[in-house]
């Protein structure tokens, strides 16, 4: 019989972060992060130019992971002196800003898969971020989203990559839930994208020979899903082998399309062929594959199987060591963030921070831009939820994470234009009309839930037509300049000719806005400690720094002037009362001048109101006085209860705060205080007007509670209170009190 | 379907190879100046197919560079790939599926290596005879078919 835990524990196992899966380490299943026991000893052999033996294997027991990286992918001429380097001297060495890059690159490009994995299980957190700082290939980070729907609703996914380009994401990967619409999502993609920004990459992950296929066709103009795995057996289930996936990575560059290939922690113990090693040495085989291969980046940090990753001991670190991991083999890293690897918002934050301070070509391998409900690939560790937590973010550490701010007319804009350039050109091919309600719903929708619907065979029928006709993005273009929409045309059009000038080949290439390419080779990662390597541009810091959300004193005057009224007027210079059931309510010096609203929305004057009003139900009288001397609610309560005939005085801010004063106290002490204005409600004010009464007849009330709140309310209006804090002070001009008719 | 603006644009692929390119200025497989290839061209339906494939001398250049930052490897797939401009989309996807495990006997195999050495692609060539060599260690050949 199991007793029921203490309510502390219930509590805690309440919380969201109880629904992930913890795995204890498990090395027999796989299950274990940084380093298995089982995992080879490194070592080379190297006879007449031929690799002999690798990480405990001999040639001919080589499988055909094994051979293909010991036949392409070391270089074997510094490979003695690398692998005999000491573990901890590479790791430091990727570490120190004096190491420059290149030396490490050059260093590790003769390394085994058992060396780098044992070298990077030796970086701390804080040391994968500088490694992570200083060895990333491109000097400018960037980002990568997601854009998928339920439906694959061309319009709706036309108005969501516009919109993704305008938040700055550069390159664009979207899928599909049913295989077949394929070739219209990456049209329908790849016209959203020119709409936002000139110069996006627009990739659509499907299978591997499909995927190519758009591609020839010029639908896409990256591949980023051909998969690599750490073990022989997963990687030829996949159904591939290392010389399939380099023709084709060779097929992708002979048609001058971009390309990386996929790998990352977890996917192999998700197929039970793990083989017992680590994840970090079975990503290290992957990583090292990648570069024999000839690709030019990597995605990974545990794609789908990141959730693996982080069930296991210092799983999360371990992906970001598959990072740097890349980095140091001299790729570009996409660096996963991508699959959601937890409900817990903190641990999914956690994951990528140490990423995004340090920066990465590619931030996140997926950022969902779309709401988690229509991510085909399944909800992403950042989404369309999270869009204004992450341009915060940016904005509070000063890093750069790849994304801009939009207004949200330039949204709505965008989104309009994308819309009705996918319906002109589905309109012009016969693939499929849109009305203009359509149009509207997509450029509206925050997602698909809110279109009225999708006809499914349509976009099937759109998709097969694109295939079985022919179509090429050519024709795009054609029918972009035919429909009106010819600078979305050119824009395309400039996407076709960077396949034929190849530039973007070269690792880690993205394009700028004005289609420069930014690459290893025109944008190399010069870190080398505090002072040097990327920095914001003052215009792109200007950007991160003006989230939609920021006010200035300016834009709160301006606010607050929208709710002026002409109920308050001084009448007289306020003079002492003689009445022994005189209260005076004393108002801080903006009150009825520049601010009219406390910070809870109650106008002042309402708040006045209440005040007066309770102090009538004690059959006192309250008199308005204006302070013009103090901004400090603590003297003006104080001046107005020794106006006041009882002694008894009301101080308010108007903001909203407010105390109940004696003419004897200090200045500092009071009778009552509401503390907490954004929480006070019209029944607070009459209460504490009840209660001045009762103090102003010699009675000891009951004192009033401050409402209490447990959200962040501190963080919701101190910005406010400092703009409302300095009109105070603007209006504080030490003119004498003055009696205000209410 | 309307095939607008299509006529005109057979591709000459893997016909008589691409046009020379001698100046520094970038050309497409067609030869033409990349520079040229513009929406009014596109207008008047002057833009084939050949003039959006990359030429193989630029997929060369590229290598080149890649050598020199460090990446012989991304160089050396620049080199197969610039072999491979000259052969057509339906035949990459040929040789692609081959190379898939379990799909040739190392008789296609061979047979493939050897069309490929003859269609100007001697690099990839070399790639197939020595993934047949591992395939055949490693038990990803087509088994064989009986008799």
């Amino acid at each position: 019989m199991t007793r029921e835990r203490v309510g502390r524990i219930r509590f805690m196992d309440a919380q969201r972060v109880n629904l992930d899966g913890f795995a204890v380490e498990n090395p027999e299943l796989g299950l274990v992060a940084l380093a298995s026991p089982y995992d080879p000893e490194p070592g080379l052999t190297v006879v007449d130019g031929r690799v002999t033996e690798m990480d405990g294997v001999k040639a001919a027991d080589f499988d055909a992971i094994d051979a293909f990286i010991a036949a392409h992918g070391l270089d074997l001429s510094v490979a003695e002196e690398a692998m005999a380097l000491p573990d901890v001297a590479v790791a430091r060495m990727m570490v120190a800003p004096d190491v420059p890059r290149a030396e490490v690159v050059r260093l590790c490009a003769g390394m085994t898969p058992a060396k780098l994995a044992r070298v990077l299980a030796l970086l701390r957190p804080p040391e994968l971020v500088m490694a992570m700082t200083k060895l990333r290939a491109r000097r400018t980070p960037s980002n990568q989203a997601h854009v998928t729907n339920r439906l694959d609703d061309p319009l709706l996914l036309a108005a969501d990559a516009a919109t993704a380009a305008a938040y700055g994401f550069r390159e664009l990967e979207t899928t599909v839930p049913v295989l077949a619409d394929a070739p219209s999502n990456a049209v329908a993609v790849a016209i959203g994208a020119a709409v936002g920004s000139p110069g996006v990459l627009v990739q659509c992950s499907v299978e591997e020979a499909q995927e190519l296929e758009l591609g020839l066709r010029g639908f896409v103009s990256y591949a980023e899903t051909v998969s690599l795995y750490g073990t022989e057996r997963v990687f030829t289930d996949g159904d591939d082998t290392p010389w399939s996936k380099a023709f084709l990575t060779s097929a992708y560059a002979s048609r001058g399309i971009k390309m990386r290939v996929s790998s990352g922690a977890g996917a192999e113990v998700l197929m039970g062929g793990a083989e017992r090693r680590s994840m970090l040495y079975l990503e290290s085989r992957c990583v090292a594959l990648a570069r024999a291969m000839g690709a030019q980046g990597v995605q990974n940090g545990g794609i789908d199987g990141a959730s693996v990753a982080g069930a296991v001991p210092r799983g999360v670190r371990e992906l970001m060591a598959e990072n740097v991991m890349v980095m140091a083999r001299n790729l570009e890293s996409c660096s996963g963030n991508d699959a959601l690897m937890s409900e817990s918002d903190v641990r999914r934050t956690s994951r990528t921070l140490p990423i995004f301070l340090a920066g990465s070509d590619f931030v996140c391998s997926g950022f969902g831009s779309i709401q988690r409900y229509d991510n085909m690939f399944g909800p992403s560790n950042w989404n369309a939820e999270d869009i204004d937590d992450y341009l915060a973010m940016q904005r509070d550490w000063g890093v750069d994470g790849g994304l801009r701010t939009a207004s949200p007319e330039e949204v709505e804009a965008l989104r309009r234009r994308a819309a009705e350039a996918a319906r002109a050109v589905y309109s012009w091919f016969g693939l499929a009309d849109f009305t203009d309600e359509q149009v509207e719903a997509a450029v509206d929708a925050a997602g698909s839930k809110d279109l009225a619907g999708t006809d499914a065979t349509a976009v099937l029928s759109a998709a097969r037509t694109i295939m079985d006709s022919g179509l090429t993005m050519a024709d795009v273009v054609t029918a972009l300049v035919e429909t009106g929409f010819e600078p979305e045309a050119e824009r395309l059009l400039a996407m076709l000719r960077a396949r034929v000038e190849g530039d973007y080949l070269q690792t880690a290439a993205i394009f700028t806005p004005s289609m420069r390419v930014l690459s290893l080779v025109t944008d190399p990662n010069d870190y080398a400690g505090p002072g040097t390597g990327y920095e914001p541009a003052p215009e792109r810091q200007a950007e991160i720094d003006a989230i939609r959300q920021q006010r200035s004193v300016r834009d709160l005057r301006a606010a607050q002037l929208a709710h002026r009224a002409d109920a308050l007027r001084p009448v007289r210079e306020a003079a002492p009362g003689g009445d022994p059931r005189e209260v005076v309510i004393g108002v801080s010096p903006a009150t009825g001048r520049d601010v009219w609203l406390t910070l809870s929305g109650l106008p002042v004057v309402d708040a006045l109101r209440e005040l007066m009003a309770g102090l009538e139900e004690e059959g006192c009288a309250g008199r308005i006085v204006r302070f013009n001397d103090t901004i400090d609610l603590g003297m003006i309560g104080l001046s107005a209860a020794r106006l006041s005939g009882s002694g008894i005085g009301i101080g308010l801010q108007a903001k909203g705060t407010a105390l109940i004063h004696r003419r004897d106290l200090a200045p500092l002490a009071n009778l009552e205080l509401y503390s907490i204005a954004p929480a006070l409600a019209p029944e607070d004010y009459r209460l504490m007007g009840v209660n001045a009464g009762r103090h102003a007849k010699g009675a000891t009330p009951e004192p009033a509670r401050n409402p209490y709140t447990d959200e962040a309310i501190e963080a919701r209006y101190h910005t406010t209170v400092v703009s409302l804090v300095a009109i105070e002070r603007s209006h504080c001009t030490g003119a004498p009190a003055e009696e205000l008719a209410l | 379907m309307t095939g607008r603006g299509r006529e005109g644009r057979e591709s000459a692929e893997g016909a008589e190879g691409p046009e020379n390119t001698e100046s520094t200025e970038v050309r497409a497989y067609s030869g033409r100046p990349v520079g040229s290839i513009d929406l009014n061209a596109v207008r008047r339906g002057e833009v084939g197919p050949d003039d959006l494939r990359i030429h193989p001398d630029v997929l060369e250049r590229q290598a080149i560079v890649a050598a020199e930052h460090g990446n012989p490897q991304l160089a050396a797939n620049l080199r197969r790939a610039a072999e491979l401009t000259r052969i057509s989309d339906t035949d990459v996807m040929r040789v692609y599926e081959a190379l898939r495990p379990h799909r040739s006997t190392a008789d296609e195999l061979t047979a493939l290596a050897a069309w490929l050495a003859a269609s100007g692609c001697p690099l990839n060539a070399t790639l197939v005879r020595e993934a047949r060599d591992v395939y055949a260690r490693r038990g990803l050949l087509k088994p064989a078919q009986a008799p």
